[in-house]
């Protein structure tokens, strides 16, 4: 038996309902996979190139022009490594926060849990951080550079990676279809965030007593996170994860509740 | 029987705020509004609303096939929007007791980069089938459709028609307990209504199915449906047996628009109409004060294009009260046309009404044109647009129910004496 009322106004997330429409997840996911590839000419290649050419460039400006420093890895690995995590964070957030317009014919139809739509979008871009994960596997093995047991702390920096990504894509799905200024200020907004973030250079270069401060970006925490367990570069400090853990949480909670009040409205605004 | 409902619902509102212009707000809207908030002058003017459903009180009963009528904006389509849960109700609740299934559109969440074959699997999931369920149904769709040699080809190379099949297929395979089905039998070929009616009839004469079923085709519910909800004006104004329901729905029309009377259609709900609108029509007829049977008659219709477009063709398309088609009197091949942006006014011209004296409905439609590439060919269609009322003529020969149609009578055999 299903009751349906007016909507409260911060709604809570229906967990169960979630967990009961993980193949329609799947499905979704699934979709926008094909769909991205079927449409490209390049197809699955842009997964390993949009970083690929990003490190060259990086390599050439900030490393030989600029002589930026890299915890003493080579720089080209160094800024791979980061490239990775980046470009499954702005590609993903760019996808889910344009999912529910694409989709807005399907929001007026059917009725599903709308959460799904931003997830799967993130989901989708997962295939291409495998592939370019991959291609990060070989440039290690390339520089000789084998990770040491650091690595059993990745699944955990990959949380707040996700937790990070997924938290702001479903954020700016929800407020996109109400405010479509999103659209603007999207592009602007991720290039600056690439500049807050450590991906071209290393935390280190910042001074100490600023480094939590920084922190407040997750993606700080997740990307110096990777390259310790991966690379076996210096450690995140305390204040570092604590902030970044807090900051990633904040983000998926945040990103969570603005989408559930929005949703409310969404078939009336689409 | 505490279960003899599959739906209920209590006092069940909806209220919709309407937007001026703009379809959606921009952040600049809300900045501007500040100010003013803060010097509290002006306060906040409470915005247009219209309660699309207001006091909705009904149960609905298990297992039986229930027609919803009214006119357009009366609340239909609100209705199922708030029972499928696709949009919220402002008052009141409704509490059903099932699995609801609802079926809106054919093929929504149609991709048309995917196969015919990969579709199948996201539209069944997004109309809330499990893997399974459509694994094993899959022969059963593909069947049904009749598309399967087409199966691993992209639906954005199918025609029309077999879209539609195939999107069809998939609904028609869709078995929940409860069924909302709204105007799925408006679209498609005589063929294609035919079979989304036997299925139907299927499903509601399957065990224990509830459906719920909105449409404009009086002749479809009628057969379908042995009790309906009369919705007015986001009202209930009456429930009961449907002959008699339908019987007084049709009393209640008001009978023809008065010729030379501009029609605003700019409200009217529709899925089509984004980059070109039929906004408003009229009948308009040489002379005579009203519309006659077997006369000239004119249609008028303005329509908004957003950027300068081309229209492949329009129609004016008669249709009976209870919405079965008669004729599409205009275009639909061609010549082309050429619509700048802004608003432009349409003439369909009929040397004669060809019909008998009655109570007719016309849906206007402006199309595509054909060969674009373009999946549907239809830019706008305002389903009864108008109403007509032909009246005998004056001059009319003496059997004035018959419309003279050219045919050739002759004895062929003779059978014997």
């Amino acid at each position: 038996m299903v009751r349906i009322t007016p909507p409260s106004s911060w709604p809570g997330v229906n967990w169960s309902e979630l967990i009961g429409n993980r193949e329609l997840l799947w499905f979704l996911t699934w979709r926008d996979v094909q769909v991205r590839y079927k449409q490209t000419a390049l197809g699955a290649a842009w997964a390993i190139l949009q970083p690929l050419m990003a490190m060259a460039v990086f390599t050439v400006v900030l490393r030989r022009l600029a002589g930026v420093e890299s915890d003493g890895i080579p720089y080209p690995l160094f800024a791979y490594a980061g490239l990775v995590a980046w470009t499954f964070h702005s590609t993903a957030v760019t996808q889910a926060a344009n999912s529910l317009i694409m989709n807005e014919r399907i929001i007026a139809k059917v009725y599903f849990p709308r959460l799904l739509i931003p997830v799967a979008a993130v989901g989708a871009v997962l295939v291409d951080f495998a592939l370019a994960a991959i291609v990060l596997g070989v440039i290690m093995a390339i520089y000789g550079v084998a990770p040491g047991a650091e690595i059993v702390l990745l699944p955990l920096y990959l949380l707040v990676l996700f937790a990070t990504t997924a938290g702001t894509g479903i954020l700016l799905g929800a407020v996109n279809v109400r405010y479509r200024d999103v659209r603007y200020l999207l592009p602007f907004g991720m290039q600056m965030w690439l500049f807050a973030s450590p991906i071209a250079y290393s935390t280190s270069l910042v001074p100490e007593a600023w480094q939590p401060v920084v922190a407040i970006n997750p993606l700080v925490l997740a990307v110096e996170g990777m390259r310790h367990a991966l690379l076996g570069t210096p450690a995140p400090s305390t204040a570092v994860t604590i902030t970044g853990a807090i900051g990633a949480t904040l983000f998926l909670v945040v990103g969570v509740k603005v989408f559930r009040r929005f949703e409310t409205t969404f078939a009336d605004d689409v | 029987m505490s279960d003899a409902w599959a739906v209920r619902t209590t006092d069940l509102g909806k209220r919709y705020y309407l937007g001026e212009g703009e379809q959606y707000l921009a952040l600049r809207d809300i900045l501007a509004g500040v100010p003013r908030r803060l010097l509290g002058r002006g306060a906040r003017a409470e915005p247009d609303s219209l309660w699309a459903l207001r006091d909705v009180d009904l149960e609905i009963p298990k297992g039986e096939v229930v027609g919803i009528l009214g006119r357009n904006g009366a609340g239909k389509s609100t209705f199922l929007k708030v029972l499928s849960r696709i949009t919220h109700p402002t008052t009141g609740s409704v509490e059903i007791d099932g699995r609801v299934g609802s079926l809106l559109e054919v093929g929504t969440g149609f991709h048309p980069e995917l196969t015919g074959r990969e579709n199948v699997f996201l539209n069944g999931a997004i109309l809330g089938m499990s893997g399974n369920e459509i694994r094993n149904r899959f022969d059963e769709i593909v069947e049904f459709s009749g598309v399967s040699e087409f199966l691993d080809t992209p639906v954005k190379r199918y025609s029309t028609g077999m879209y539609m099949r195939l999107a069809f297929a998939v609904a028609a395979h869709l078995e929940p307990e409860i069924l909302l089905v709204d105007e799925v039998l408006a679209v498609g070929d005589a063929e294609f209504q035919r079979r989304c009616l036997g299925r139907m009839r299927e499903l509601a004469t399957a065990q224990g199915r509830t459906v719920v079923l909105v449409s404009h085709n009086l002749d479809a519910v009628s057969q379908l449906s042995r009790h309906s909800i009369w919705l007015d004006h986001g009202r209930v104004r009456d429930t009961g047996p449907t002959p008699e329901i339908v019987d007084a729905y049709l009393r209640s029309r008001q009978v023809g628009t008065a010729p030379g009377e501009w029609v605003d259609l700019e409200g009217r709900t529709r899925s089509t109409g984004d980059e070109v609108r039929i906004t408003r029509a009229r009948i308009t007829v040489n002379g005579a004060p009203r519309v006659e049977s077997n006369e000239p008659l004119a249609i008028e219709f303005d329509v908004e294009a957003r950027k300068p477009v081309t229209l492949g063709g329009a129609m004016a398309r008669l249709a009976t009260i209870g919405g079965t088609r008669l004729l599409d009197a205009g275009t639909t091949e061609g010549p082309s046309i050429e619509l700048p942006a802004g608003a432009s006014r349409l003439r369909i011209e009929l040397d004669r009404l060809p019909v008998a004296p009655g109570s007719y409905a016309v849906d206007l439609v402006i199309t595509r044109v054909m060969g674009s590439g373009r999946k549907r060919g239809v830019f706008d269609l305002v389903e009864g647009a108008l109403d007509v009322e032909a009246h005998a003529t004056d001059a009319s020969p003496a059997i004035d129910a018959l419309v003279p149609v050219e045919a050739k009578v002759a004895t062929v055999e003779h059978l014997g004496d």
